[in-house]
């Protein structure tokens, strides 16, 4: 078997160096990689994607199969890497928030939360309690979005069609209430360093309200079709088991640490934003198979529908949604014509930005996949030195051989769908 | 009336060009590759769910063979690493084909200009329509793809001969 595996071939007309890959070419650079038994024929070599309908976008699977059981799995990230990271050192802080959006883009609001957030404790900036209620109104609402996406393409995956039509329905009513809010259905860059771009545009609350009204109704129709449903107990009970030692071993986090029985939430163990004023459960499975990821996420969508009633309630009516704070946050456009002093603020801090201290920070937040981290260096400079983002989908893909491997090539689509990865998150 | 060039009184005949009947065919019935890769993609996921319904364009049979489909959306960022499979599937494709460059990343690399993306896939592949947002509202993608539907309207079989 000496013959070149790659799927890719070299092109002549992208400037630049095209493909790194550790699988091209020869099948001896897989020595150590994949079993001896690959390289007597005794086992078969599959390669799927980058383009494969189920694998979330552009991850990369090889495959080393005896008959229609994996032996082996070796997952190869990078396809849709963006440069991200490097990309934010060459900007001012703030201007740094439109690229996070991109990051995770089924959960643009959390990649928004957690890279001010770093900025907030990197520059100890202050955040009013009424924007710490807003950012949760727009955390949750992302979490649905997010769970909505992953609910539809993850029934796809198994051949429920029906599902993903009416997840997308609900979906685009958020989307709309994303775009009340920013401007924006997906992209939001709503949550800036020390609060919010703006208020609620007054008919925010009332389609809210309306959508937490019929929202569990429509959770119902998701569970009838699904959660008693035996050709979907059949393809994920028993399937793509993770015990808690090895899910903790191997960093796993969110649903799918507890989905196998381990009861871990950032907004519970380390509350920021004002969530210890919340009362939520945190849903947690027990066999940590690929039906228990899948319940959990649907019990998740049902708390934060609690949590967002209670926050239309503790929402106060007036007060400011941005910190005051000038040395760090934009005077609002009404006092530009009025104070010189706004002009200056505005005029430094969108051309130079400000200044932080030379240290670094890490916080960490509950994404809808996990936790969110995210590590800023400032360099007492206006820009910041090393962002890093901790992103749950890459340690989640790094974990899936050890939930697929003995099991059959069809039970990989469902692994894969359970851990809810979006490459864009795990490549950046 | 669509295709119908004329209509002689009712004998039960119309009559029109081949051009004008292999390209209301070709309009009427084009199967995108099941291909996304990133935010994009999610707003084309968008644009065939229930909402907007893609089906109405004759484009709800989505393939994820390139040898089946004559359409290629290119729907998010391509990265360098990502490069030579966007090629490579385009070569699969049998042709007529056609690609639309969905969202700025596609079209010129968007906001990124560094290290890690190819400045727009019409460095790799050639480029029908291109289609301008970060992330493209549906509606964009649906005008995107009925400009798409212009452009074949006006191709000639003489031409898909030589």
């Amino acid at each position: 078997m000496g013959q070149s595996f790659g799927a890719v071939s070299g092109i002549t007309d992208v400037d630049g160096p095209t493909s790194v890959s550790t699988w091209e070419g020869n099948v001896d650079e897989l020595r150590g990689l994949v079993s001896e038994r690959a390289f007597t024929g005794e086992t078969m070599l599959l390669n799927m994607g980058p383009h494969h309908p189920s694998t979330h976008g552009v991850l990369r699977v090889l495959l080393e199969l005896d008959g229609e059981e994996i032996v082996s799995c070796l997952p190869d990230v990078g396809y849709l890497h963006t440069g991200i990271e490097k990309t934010i050192e060459a900007k001012t802080y703030e201007k740094g928030i439109p690229l996070t959006d991109r990051t995770d883009y089924l959960a643009p609001m959390s990649n928004n939360m957690v890279y001010s957030m770093a900025i907030e404790k990197l520059v100890d900036l202050d955040v009013p309690y009424k924007a710490q209620i807003m950012r949760i109104i727009g955390l949750e609402l992302t979490r649905i979005n997010s769970h909505l996406v992953w609910l539809g393409t993850h029934a796809l995956d198994l051949g429920a069609m029906s599902v993903f039509l009416y997840c997308f329905r609900e979906r685009e009513y958020i989307l709309e209430m994303f775009e009340i809010i920013s401007g924006q259905r997906m992209m939001t860059s709503y949550i800036r360093p020390g609060g919010v771009w703006r208020d609620f545009p007054p008919e925010f609350l009332p389609k809210l309200q309306a959508f937490l009204d019929f929202f569990p109704r429509r959770i119902d129709d998701y569970e009838n079709l699904l959660t008693g449903n035996p050709l979907w107990i059949e393809r994920t009970q028993g399937v793509g088991i993770l015990e808690p030692d090895k899910a903790l071993a191997w960093g796993c986090t969110g649903p799918t640490l507890r989905g196998s029985g381990v009861n871990w939430d950032l907004r519970k163990a380390v509350p920021y934003s004002s969530y210890e004023e919340f009362d939520f459960d945190v849903p947690v499975g027990e066999h940590g198979d690929v039906y228990d990821r899948f319940y959990c996420r649907i019990l998740e969508m049902r708390e934060s529908v609690k949590i967002l009633q209670q926050a239309i309630k503790k929402l106060p009516a007036k007060g400011p949604y941005r910190s005051e704070n000038r040395k760090y946050v934009m005077p609002p456009r009404s006092e530009l014509g009025q104070s010189m002093e706004a002009v200056i603020h505005h005029f430094k801090l969108w051309t130079e930005g400000f200044a932080t201290p030379d240290k670094d920070v890490y916080v960490a937040i509950e994404s809808p996949r996990g936790e969110l981290g995210c590590y800023v260096h400032g360099t007492g400079g206006n820009k910041p030195r090393r962002v890093h983002l901790r992103t749950p989908s890459f340690v989640h893909i790094s974990a899936l051989p050890v939930m697929s491997e003995g099991h059959l090539i069809a039970d990989l689509v469902a692994i894969i769908g359970s851990i809810d990865i979006v490459l864009g998150d795990c490549d950046r | 009336m669509g295709i119908v060039s004329s209509k002689l009184g009712n004998l039960g005949v119309v009559t029109t060009t081949l051009d004008e009947a292999v390209n209301w065919a070709r309009t009427g019935a084009m199967w995108p590759l099941l291909f996304g890769l990133a935010c994009c993609a999610i707003e084309m996921m968008s644009t065939q769910a229930s909402h907007y319904d893609m089906s109405r364009f004759g484009m709800e049979l989505n393939r994820a063979s390139p040898r089946q489909s004559d359409l290629i959306i290119i729907a998010g960022r391509v990265s360098r690493k990502m490069a030579p499979v966007i090629r490579q599937l385009y070569d699969q494709m049998a042709s007529p084909k056609w690609v639309i460059a969905m969202g700025d990343c596609a079209s010129c690399s968007g906001v990124y200009n560094n290290y890690a993306l190819v400045q727009g896939v019409d460095e790799v592949i050639p480029v029908d329509v291109y289609i301008a947002g970060c992330p493209p509202r549906p509606e964009q993608l649906i005008h995107g793809i009925l400009t798409l539907h212009e452009k074949i309207r006006g191709d000639r079989i003489a031409e898909w001969a030589t």
